[in-house]
Parts: C-alpha cells; structure tokens; sequence
C-alpha cells in the first residue's frame, strides 16, 4: 500500500506505537503472546537474546524460511533454557556486550521438565530475566495439564477436572532470594512494562510470571482474552506482586485486594471458561478457599 | 621440520586434558562432577581460580545443562569445553543431538565408563558409543599423551568452517584418567598460534537470526544432508589438523587410524582407547616369534574411517576385533561396522568382547584369541568373561 492511501489516523499510530514483534505470526487468534512479546522488546530493546524452549512460542517464532522477531532468538531443548541462557549470558559479559538475555518460556518448561535448570541457574545468581508465560497447560501439544495447571481445570488429560493445586512457582523462586521476582497479567500492560523496566535495570537472576490466556486451552471466545487475563486478578486468583531483594510488595489493583470483600468471587473468573464448565458447587468452594488462604499467605508477606 | 623443544612432565589423564584446556583458552565451561571425570573438574576450577585461566567456569545442577550452557556459550561466539562420563553422558544426551543438529562447535571429554544398571564406576566404551548416531567427530585416546594431543586438536577442528561440528574426545576412565604417565607439553605460545581465538558467532544483533528453530520435512533433510557431507568432509581436515600437529608436537600423529607392523600381517588387531598399548605388547611379542600379527588402532570413530581402513588392511587373511562395548542384539559395535567395512572383501572378520565394566584384559588375552585364530580356530564372537 501506497503511503498516500494509509488515513491519518493510522499514519499517527504508527509513530505512536512502534511495533517490535512483526504481526502475520503463527500465533492462534486472540493469543496474547505476540502482544507480550512486543510489549517485553519495547522495554528490553534491540540489545536482546530470546531464548525459548518447546513451547507454542517455538511455533510462533516460524521457521528456517524466518522469524517474526527483530532480535535474535535461540531455540532450546524443553528442559534446558535457563541453562542455554546461562551460557549465552556468560559469552556476552565476556564478550564486554552490553545485552539482555530473556528466557521466554511456558508453564511446563518452567515449572515442570525444566524446573531443576531454573532453579541451577536461579541458584547461581545468573544474570538473565526469566519470563514465565503461564498459560496453564501444555497447550503446543494440545493441552495436556502442566504443575502449574490450576484445581477444577478440565484438560485433555485431566478430563474430570484436575485433582491437584496449581505449583506456586512464583513463590518458589521468591524462595530462592533473587534480585527480583514479580507476577503480571496482559491486562495490566503498564504494570507488566514497568515490573520489566525494574528488571531491566538490575543485575541477576530476575523472574516475572505473566498469566497468559489461552482461548483455544482455556475454552473461552477469542474476543475475551483481556477480560479473563483482568477477571484473574480483580478475583485474586492471580495476584499482582513484586519482591525486590526480598522486599514483597503488592501492585497495581492487587494492592487493594488485601480485603477480602473487594475481591469479585472466582465464580465471576471461573464461568467465562469452557475448561471449568464441569466444575461443581463444592468444588467452586475448594477454588475459592484455596484462593483465600493464598491472600493470608500474602499478608504475611505484606507485614514482613 | 622445525626443531621443538620438548617439556617433558608427568601427569595423570585428567590432568592433561585439563591443561590442554587451559593452554587452549576457551571462554566458557561448564562441568558437573563425576567420577572418574572429577580431578578434572577440580583442576579447571583451580587454573581459574589462580587467575592462569581467564574463563566462565559455570557450576550447574547436572549434565543436561552443563551441555546446554556450553551451548548457549557457543552460539555466542565462546570457545567451551565440558566433560562427563558414563551415566552423565546419557543424562547429556538431548543436548549432545541438540549440539550436534546445530553444529555448534564444542569439545566434550568423556572418561569412559561402563553404564548401570547395575552399578559400575569402571572402564568400558558403552557410553562413548551410544553417542555414534549424534553428528559429532568422535576421537579415541590411547594414552595420556594421545589425550592430550587429541584435546588441542578437537579445538582446531570443531571449529574449522569446513567442519563445525562438535568433538567428543574418549579416554578410558581410570586406566587413563587416573594413570600418571610420561608428558611432554607444547609451549603456550605454540598453542596460540595452532589454536587461534575462535571469531565468529550466531547472535549478532545488527543481523539478528533464529537459532535452531522448525524446519519442514523439505528444509530438514536438506540440512541433515549438509551435516553428513561436513562429516564425510572432516576427514580430510583432521588428517591435515594431525599433520600440522605433527610439525609443533615433533611427535607422530595418525590422523584417523595408525597402523602397527601391517604391511606383511596375515591377521591384525583392530582396537580403539587404551587397551591399543596392550594390543601393541601382544603384537611385538607374536613378532618376535615369527608370527606375522598386526595392529590396526582407530583413532576417529567418527567420522568412521573405512577408505583408510580398507587400504590397510589390503592382503590381511582376517582381523580380530576387540570390542569393549557391545549393541544388544545384534553385536560388537567396532566388530559391526570394521564387517560392514569390510563387505565383499573376503576377510575374516573376528568379534572379541572383553573388558566389559572393567574386567581385566592384558597382552596374554590378546595373544591367546590371536594364537587361537592362526590355529585355524574360526568363531563370529566371542566373549572373554571367564
Ligand atoms: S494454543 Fe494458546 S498459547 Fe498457544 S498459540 Fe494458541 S492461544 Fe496462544
């Protein structure tokens, strides 16, 4: 297209909003992990090294023929991305680059096949931002349940709903006493930008958990996925947060949900999705429960 | 040929290959402890901690991602080194085909040791041989000495661009790893300049690439195709790599086999790793009773050597191979391929298996089963376990 036939309108938001992951990608409609991405390399810059195991992002940063991305990506074997990018991370400081090395990773490499990599590496203090994004289930292979799939969540190989709670790897590694450690949702674009910048300029092991929504995994309308990814913390489910060098803080509207009237029920969060649909009254209760002694758990963390 | 000064020393094999790691200067490495491999470990932590080598040494959680740290390290440009052994190769095994698919240029020593179940810390070849199929330039040692003129070598040619495929360098754990033997070592500066910095890497941010990602049936063979013309192609490189360390070293290398008393051999050993030394006793003592034995060492199992095995094993009646390691269901894993070599030739070709979990093999084992063959005594394989 011609520049003269572009409306202005969309002439202004090009300068308004520089895209950093190119569009036309193989992600499914409504996948939020383009927009993560682009939100990520908006903050890290062009100095950056993605390193991504199995995952749907392997899928969605193409093929030989290329890649959507405008810096360098290094594919990785399922359990070994926090160490590839130890070792990346440890070539550029001796190379004297100046670059940031971002393991993007979901739930299953994170907190199940490759647990013992990031822990080595948390362990280790290495210097690289480890981005989980948690969309709850191992979704590349068709959705089969992950440690990090919640209670109540049918999936292909839970089909009466799972038995066991989500793994709560976000606390974990708080546990491991890195520089930083922080949860986010796409639908706080602000507050996930501004949790990377923090990461950005710290040395260290930093991990963010970003909730990420599946529509296809999760069973709701491709339309829907801000809404869900908000509905998880306006209930609590997934509660905003960061703890930099050991200090917890609650963000964004999450410092508001200490009160436990001010959260919306999980039922509100529950009902949009196709995955919780055979979940009963008790077990509702079970979700709601499990939701509320986290929240003490975290006002233990806040009076710290 | 230039005139070399030798330095003469001793030391134990771990010993060498860590100081040929040192004079080698990499950037990165990452180990994870394992007997017999782990006086190596500790000496490469103690050349960095004494500041004689300036090196990310990276202590992580296990051999899975001591391999994929020296991954990482390499994409970006690193010259890297790992070690392992026995249960820790298999742990590794993932990233050795990841490494070997991407043809990142790494060097891996592997004391070689038998593998569980059940439990064994000794010496055999199980574990290096279950690594045949990963597209990596394999290389055998014989001595202390071979591994460490085999390590500075694996240097060179991983990261030659004909080439650009890892090295995994075998030493036989505890026969070598813990045997002092008689050393001589080049001089840094000679290894500098044998051994020049590596300069390229995959992640440049100007010309960003997508490092290891899907490839469709069309683009994946393809690539498996380039990978098997830069193994076929590697053999000429690492003959002239070993010439070229023949001129430094002042010391006779073999490039991919070495021949021992074959030009007249009715029948010929063909060995690889240390028992070649009693091999080499068995054959000189045959000799001096007039028998008319040979040896044939092979040094690179991969890429396997047969045009050159072919050309020296031309006249010989059969040969007896010894295999310290074995492919269920089917056989010795030399014996196999020196057969497939072999096909159509019209030599005998005789399976030995010995020394499996370290049991003890000596020059007498070898002159036996060589008495036998000359006694007319035919067999397909045969195991020596009484
Ligand atoms: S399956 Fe889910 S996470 Fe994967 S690409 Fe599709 S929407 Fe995104």
């Amino acid at each position: 297209m011609s520049e003269e036939l572009i409306p202005e309108y969309i002439k202004q938001k090009k300068v308004i909003r520089q895209q950093y992951f190119f569009r036309g990608n193989a992600a499914c409609p409504g996948c939020p992990i383009p927009k993560e991405l682009d939100l990520l390399l908006e903050v890290m810059g062009k100095k950056t090294v993605l390193v991504v195991p199995a995952s749907c992002s392997t899928v969605i940063m193409g093929d030989i023929k290329g890649s959507p991305s405008p810096v360098p990506v290094v594919h990785s074997a399922f359990a070994s991305a926090a160490a590839i990018a130890s070792g990346l991370s440890r070539q550029l400081r001796m190379r004297g680059e100046d670059a940031k090395v971002v393991v993007w990773a979901g739930d299953g490499a994170t907190g199940d096949i490759g647990f013992a990599a990031v822990s080595g590496a948390a362990e280790r203090n290495e210097d690289i931002i480890y981005v989980c994004y948690d969309n709850e289930a191992f979704m590349n292979t068709g959705i089969q349940r992950s440690s990090l799939t919640p209670f109540g969540a049918w999936t292909t190989t839970t089909p009466a709903g799972k038995r066991e709670f989500k793994k709560p790897v976000p606390f974990i590694m708080m546990e491991h006493k890195i520089p930083y450690v922080a949860t986010a949702s796409i639908a706080y674009p602000f507050d996930y930008q501004a949790k990377l910048r923090k990461a950005k300029d710290m040395q260290g092991f930093r991990y963010i958990h970003l909730l990420s929504p599946c529509p296809p995994g999760w069973r709701f309308d491709s339309s829907l996925t801000i809404e869900v990814a908000k509905l998880a913390v306006e209930t609590g489910v997934w509660p905003l947060f960061e703890v930099v060098n050991g200090e917890f803080s609650l963000t964004g509207i999450s410092k508001t949900l200490l009160d436990k009237s001010k959260r919306k029920p999980v039922e509100e969060y529950l009902k949009l999705q196709g995955r919780f649909a055979k979940m009963s009254e008790e077990e509702i209760k079970v979700f709601q429960e499990a939701v509320d002694s986290m929240w003490e758990y975290i006002k233990d963390l806040v009076k710290r | 040929m230039m005139t070399v000064t030798k330095h003469v020393t001793a030391m134990v094999g771990n010993h060498a290959v860590a100081y040929a790691v040192k004079q080698a200067k990499p950037q990165v490495l990452a180990v994870f402890p394992i007997t017999p491999q782990t006086t190596m470990l500790e000496k490469l932590a103690e050349y960095i901690e004494k500041g004689e080598l300036k090196a990310e040494l990276i202590k992580v959680e296990g051999e899975h991602s001591a391999l994929a740290a020296v991954y990482g390290a390499a994409v970006a440009g690193a010259r890297v080194f790992t070690a392992t052994s026995s249960q820790g190769l298999l742990y590794m095994t993932e990233m050795i085909y990841w490494a070997g698919g991407e043809r990142v240029p790494i060097v891996n020593a592997v004391a070689t040791r038998a593998l569980a179940e059940p439990w064994s810390i000794w010496d055999d070849h199980q574990d290096f041989f279950s690594k045949r199929d990963a597209s990596w330039i394999m290389m055998m040692a014989e001595n202390v000495q071979e591994a460490y003129d085999m390590t500075l070598q694996a240097f060179r040619i991983s990261e030659d661009k004909r080439v650009l495929l890892p090295v995994m360098m075998g030493f036989d754990g505890f026969i070598l790893t813990h045997t002092m033997e008689r050393l001589e070592i080049l001089e840094d500066e000679i290894v500098n300049k044998f051994i020049p910095p590596r300069e390229f890497n995959l992640i440049d941010f100007n010309d960003p690439v997508n490092v290891g990602p899907i490839a469709a049936p069309d683009d994946y063979m393809r690539i498996k195709f380039e990978t098997m013309k830069a193994m076929e192609g590697s053999k000429e490189v690492i003959e002239e790599i070993s010439k070229e360390y023949e001129e430094i070293s002042g010391r006779k290398q073999f490039g991919l086999i070495e021949c021992y008393m074959c030009d007249d051999a009715e029948y010929v050993f063909v060995t690889a790793g240390a028992w070649t030394g009693d091999a080499r006793e068995a054959v000189r003592r045959m000799r001096s009773q007039g028998k008319k034995v040979g040896l044939l060492k092979i040094r690179v199992v991969r890429p396997f050597p047969k045009e050159r095995i072919k050309d020296s094993l031309k006249g010989v009646h059969g040969v007896v191979v010894f295999d310290r390691e074995y492919s269920y269901g089917i056989g010795g894993i030399l014996a196999t391929e020196i057969k497939a070599t072999l096909y159509n030739s019209g030599i005998d070709v005789y399976s030995v298996i010995a020394g499996i979990g370290g049991k003890d093999v000596r020059p007498l084992h070898f002159q036996k089963v060589m008495e036998d063959v000359l006694n007319g005594h035919k067999f397909d394989e045969r195991w020596l376990n009484e």
